[in-house]
């Protein structure tokens, strides 16, 4: 009984001061600290964070808006009329589409690179910036689409002209068709009639 | 001081009276500077006993942290809610920091400034910090708060219980020096170390290396039932964060909740100075002082003020360093400490000195 007592006594001031020879080596132990704004902790490599468009490469395609699974990237294309066909890509790939919207919005991307990956020109890809805090919600919705709305105006003005001619050609054409088509049904027609003599013929014999 | 004063009113009561509010002018001055900076140490030691850098921007590494703290909680809206009592609500705070404030005026800071040299210093500190549980228990009640309520009802039973072995210490101290004036008390220490209490005081012979052993026992039940008083951790179940939000200050915001802040940590240095004045010598140097030395008088208070704060910040710095290592203690353990372990030492060590001061 009173050897515990004692031997409890004991305990508790020896493991406090056990406690404490742990807690001063921590004292003179460098702190792990970073002094945030100006030191900052290295990225690793392949770190995911805000996206960038290289709008020039984009062809339009749509992949990566397909792949997002939060649908944040809206797309919205023209068909480049033959006029005014929107050029190549960088790496020398035709395009075939007028980006006339191109929108992410960060605010609620999960940073999941899903989009990164199916990009046939790689034009959208995962930079190492974290900070874009903003005031307004709005203005986390990127515009990376460079063309004016004047501009957005011309291209689908071109395509309606363009399709206007096509659909055009294409009634010209249906009709030359049709023409062609009585003319040869009425051949066909005029043949038909003089077949039946073979009938008539061996009906005769 | 009075004497002079007397003559400029022409009335010996007004003089005293102006003679005490002026004495806590200094040591109020000492209060906030003290607790500027023990706030700014508090959590510089934790941030680096937890491997952390601690405040870094307010000044030199974070040293005018506290100050900024402190402007921003003034500006704080003072919210008093609709079903406090208000009356006690709006008294608590206040009563709790003047029962502090009036505990340091008992303290020696050095030979010639003590705030009241009352010869019953020791008897009134420990009536002062019993009255702060009133204080305590007032904002508990009135915040009409459940956990506010069980963090005042926490600190009575802790304070009331380990008033118990801190009185018993006392009075043990009271019959090694034969006095209750903390300033006699430091007189009775002087000249070097050797004479401190925890070497057994200035007696020679064979009671003061007899004594030696006793008093350290008597210094370690002082310092845990004291660091249980103030309710620091590991003893701090009245304001236990994790479990009763802030315990008794809950409901307290702006300059109220600044005065409770203001209280504990003065409560911290109290500790440190009541152990310094029994065990340590008080604001007496270790080793004679420069100021005699070189023959310059007006030096030796400033040497003795730098000893007793030294000595003093000493015990403050432990209770950190205490704060920082151990986790909160429960409610039964708390008890059992006191009950089972402080007091039937305290009794021992009592009934052992009286025995060894009779021979
Ligand atoms: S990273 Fe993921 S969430 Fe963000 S835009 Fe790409 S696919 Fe969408
Ligand atoms: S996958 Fe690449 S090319 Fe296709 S729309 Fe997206 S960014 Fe443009």
């Amino acid at each position: 009984m009173i050897k515990d007592y004692l031997k409890n006594t004991w305990e508790g001031l020896y493991t406090v001061l056990v406690g404490m020879k742990i807690t001063w080596k921590h004292l003179f132990v460098p702190s792990v600290t970073l002094q945030y704004p100006e030191e900052r902790a290295k990225l690793p490599e392949r770190a995911r964070n805000r996206l960038f468009v290289n709008i020039n490469d984009c062809i339009g395609c749509m992949q990566c808006a397909t792949a997002c699974p939060v649908n944040c990237i809206d797309i919205e294309t023209v068909k480049g009329a033959p006029v005014d066909m929107p050029g190549e890509t960088s790496k020398g790939k035709k395009k075939a589409l007028w980006v006339t919207k191109f929108e992410i919005d960060i605010a609620k991307c999960c940073f999941c690179q899903l989009c990164v990956f199916p990009c046939p020109t790689e034009c959208i890809q995962m930079t190492d910036v974290y900070e874009y805090s903003e005031w307004d919600r709005d203005n986390l919705i990127y515009n990376y689409a460079n063309l004016t709305p004047q501009e957005v105006d011309i291209k689908q003005l071109n395509l309606e002209k363009f399709q206007a001619e096509k659909e055009a050609k294409k009634i010209e054409a249906a009709k030359a068709k049709a023409e062609a088509a009585a003319k040869k049904a009425e051949e066909d027609k005029a043949k038909s009639e003089e077949k039946p003599s073979d009938d008539e013929k061996k009906e005769e014999k | 001081m009075q004497n002079y004063l007397t003559e400029i009113f022409g009335n010996e009561l007004v003089a005293e009276i102006t003679v005490y509010v002026l004495n806590t002018i200094p040591v109020l001055a000492f209060i906030v500077l003290f607790v500027l900076f023990a706030v700014w140490l508090e959590r510089k030691v934790s941030a680096h006993m937890q491997d952390r850098l601690g405040p870094m921007r307010v000044g030199w590494h974070g040293v005018l942290q506290t100050v900024a703290d402190f402007l921003k909680l003034v500006q704080k809206e003072d919210i008093v809610a609709d079903a406090n009592d208000k009356a006690l609500f709006n008294i608590a705070p206040f009563l709790v920091f003047v029962a502090t404030l009036a505990t340091y005026t008992m303290l020696p800071f050095t030979s010639i400034f003590v705030g009241s040299n009352a010869d019953v210093g020791i008897f009134l500190v420990l009536a002062l910090s019993g009255a702060v549980v009133a204080g305590i228990l007032m904002a508990g009640w009135a915040s009409n708060n459940k956990y506010s309520l069980y963090g005042s009802l926490r600190a009575a039973a802790q304070i009331v219980s380990y008033e118990i072995p801190t009185a018993l210490v006392v009075l043990t101290m009271i019959m090694v020096y034969g006095t209750m004036n903390l300033g006699d008390v430091t007189e009775a220490q002087t000249s070097y170390f050797w004479n401190w209490g925890i070497f057994g005081g200035a007696g020679l012979g064979l009671g003061k290396f007899l004594l030696v052993p006793f008093m350290f026992v008597a210094f370690i039940i002082l310092f845990i039932s004291t660091l249980a008083e103030s309710n620091r951790t590991p003893f701090d179940l009245p304001e236990s964060e994790s479990e009763l939000v802030a315990g008794f200050n809950t409901e307290y915001s702006g300059i109220k909740f600044s005065m409770f802040f203001l209280a504990e940590f003065a409560n911290m240095f109290l500790i440190g100075s009541i152990l310094v004045i029994f065990f340590f010598g008080g604001y007496n140097s270790p080793f004679g002082y420069f100021g005699n030395l070189i023959g310059v008088d007006w030096l030796i208070p400033i040497e003795q003020l730098f000893w007793f704060i030294g000595k003093g910040m000493f015990f403050v710095f432990i209770s950190m360093w205490l704060r920082w290592t151990l986790p909160r203690v429960r409610v039964d353990q708390l008890m059992t400490i006191c009950w089972k372990y402080l007091i039937p030492y305290a009794f021992f060590n009592l009934l052992i000195v009286g025995l060894i001061l009779l021979i």
